[in-house]
């Protein structure tokens, strides 16, 4: 099959529309001819995952489209970058690091896009609708899009992103079309209790399962009879595209395009059906605890970052109390956010218990952790999932209630009662 | 002379070396060190291998979006894989090597493979990649 292209996307192959248009409407149809597209289509908008400063050659790949003149062709937002801009000598990043993460920021920026530094841009004014045309990188913000709002976005690397915000075009494939969007696996929950259902913990772990045994495939989730809130859909669609590759995932009765089960799979029968029992998610929770002791150094949350309403539920557990003095706890969030969260007076109380803030970036995209901080405790899958390999230190996974109680006490409790035997 | 297979081309490029085989997919965004080609990530079966050129076999990349981003580094650095064969045509992976034509006329070969092919690769097999998808395999 041989790739269409409009005569607009031919006069940016020719470098009618500039050098940069060239460079990146090159890169979306050597991609398209890769995956077989008949063509491209229009997007309206994009979320670039590329700001995250990996090395030199992501740093020469945005100076380079810089240098070209590249500008957007769709409102664009801007993942996490590789530094706080402002707070980062507070922390362990070396200069060097900061200072070319911060060159990538300002390349990013010169192209018309929109500086929100997050990587939750679901949760801003930058949230796409349903049914929108996008290109959006970022597993977990590609994982909330498709699923929670139905906006359609194939699963875009770094580096590609960028070329379709310039070009405003993507490879006609993937979830961008109807018929690719039906779910393909079945998680049925059996005989999993009300209360483990309504537990926060229950959607990391079951996001964790769900990535791991769906690896590419898109899961439908049928029997859930809570009702989870967006951050807790947030939390479950993070853990399932770090443990495994979900794009899309259906929960019957619950996300937009999953009315029904028929709905949910288009139709079609599950090409494999997994019964989700109380044994398989204590075992997907145990996987997420790197950590063999209950030393702690740090407690960390904001993976996907916080959002405002996360910052309402965590200002009165700390109210009126301190963490261990030889622990540290921080919460990673995007400058709107936390702009938002002082606005309320939600981070009085998070000052008094001796927390901190970091935004633009998070603990996995920035060097800032200091060496005698090795074990440390999160609520979230995606901290706890990537912690030990990119980040080689222990990692406990835990309520947000456990998070906070253990900053206090100075070593990790966690309450077992919804999860025993 | 070994047995040949012939896969479909996903980059092409001529490339040779000893296998690295693993039916997990890996996410090299916390899976693979650029600086030192190791693969980092604890849960996986090749944690501890380096995969600097090897011919890296895995079914697909996992997870995060980064991914892409690691490879180009590792390509730049000398430090990626001297070919990656997959069972499908990896989007991720792809995309690093034709970043990296686009920036250093610098491409790493890739091959996608039927799955009953990938199934019968074994790591320690010496490969040599040609430019039209065929793979001659020298088990050792």
């Amino acid at each position: 099959m041989s790739l269409y292209l409009s005569p607009r996307d031919q006069e940016m192959l020719a470098g009618k529309h500039g050098p940069a248009a060239k460079m990146a409407m090159s890169i979306v149809v050597r991609m398209a001819e890769v995956i077989g597209a008949p063509g491209l289509l229009d997007i309206s908008a994009a979320h670039i995952d590329s700001t995250i400063y990996i090395g030199e050659a992501g740093l020469e790949f945005a100076e380079r489209l810089a240098s070209l003149g590249a500008k957007v062709a769709v409102p664009t937002s801007l993942n996490v970058s590789g530094v706080d801009e402002y707070h980062w000598r507070e922390w362990a990043v070396p200069q060097d690091w900061a200072e070319k993460a911060q060159r990538q920021m300002v390349a990013y920026r010169s192209m018309g896009t929109v500086p929100t530094w997050t990587c939750a841009p679901y949760q801003t004014e930058m949230r796409p609708t349903f049914g929108q045309q996008i290109a959006w990188g970022e597993s977990n913000a590609i994982v909330f899009a498709n699923s929670v709002i139905g906006a359609r976005t194939e699963r875009y690397p770094d580096l590609f992103d960028i070329c379709c915000a310039i070009t405003g075009r993507v490879p006609a494939s993937g979830l961008h079309l109807s018929k690719n969007r039906a779910g393909q696996m079945l998680f049925r929950l059996v005989d999993v209790p009300l209360g483990v259902q309504e537990s926060e913990e229950f959607y990391p772990t079951l996001g964790h399962l769900l990535g791991k045994f769906a690896l590419d495939l898109i899961p439908v989730v049928d029997g859930l009879a809570a009702r989870p809130d967006e951050d807790r859909l947030k939390a479950l669609g993070a853990a399932s595209a770090s443990s495994g590759a979900v794009a899309l995932f259906h929960i019957v009765g619950l996300t937009p395009e999953a009315p029904t089960l028929e709905a949910a799979f288009q139709g079609r029968s599950p090409l494999k059906t997994v019964d989700v029992t109380m044994q398989s998610l204590r075992e997907a929770r145990r996987e997420l605890t790197h950590a063999s002791s209950d030393r702690l150094d740090m407690v960390v949350l904001g993976s996907p970052h916080f959002s405002l309403a996360e910052f309402r539920r965590l200002a009165p557990l700390l109210a009126g109390q301190q963490k261990h003095p030889q622990v540290k706890f921080l919460v990673t969030s995007s400058r709107v956010m936390v702009a938002a969260a002082e606005k309320a007076g939600l981070l009085d109380s998070l000052r008094a218990f001796g927390g901190q803030l970091t935004v633009d970036t998070c603990i996995l995209a920035t060097p800032m952790l200091p060496p005698e901080i090795q074990n440390l405790m999160t609520n979230s899958a995606k901290f706890a999932y990537y912690t030990p390999g990119l980040l080689n230190r222990q990692m406990t996974f835990g309520s947000l209630e456990d998070c906070v109680r253990s900053a206090v006490a100075g070593r990790v409790i966690r309450n077992e009662s919804v999860w025993d035997e | 002379m070994g047995r040949v297979i012939k896969g479909e081309v996903v980059i092409p490029g001529q490339a040779q070396g000893v296998a690295l085989v693993s039916n997990e997919p890996l996410s090299f965004w916390g899976g693979y060190d650029w600086q030192s080609g190791e693969i980092t990530d604890r849960r996986h079966p090749l944690s501890g291998q380096i995969a600097a050129g090897r011919v890296l076999c895995l079914p697909f990349s996992r997870g995060s979006s980064t991914t892409t981003a690691v490879l180009l580094e590792a390509i730049r650095n000398g430090t990626a894989p001297a070919a990656i064969l997959t069972t499908g045509a990896d989007f991720f992976f792809a995309l690093a090597s034709v970043v990296a034509d686009e920036l250093y006329t610098q491409a790493i070969p890739l091959i996608a493979l039927s799955a009953a092919d990938f199934a019968q690769l074994k790591s320690g097999d010496r490969m040599v990649l040609a430019q039209d998808g065929s793979i001659t395999i020298e088990a050792t």
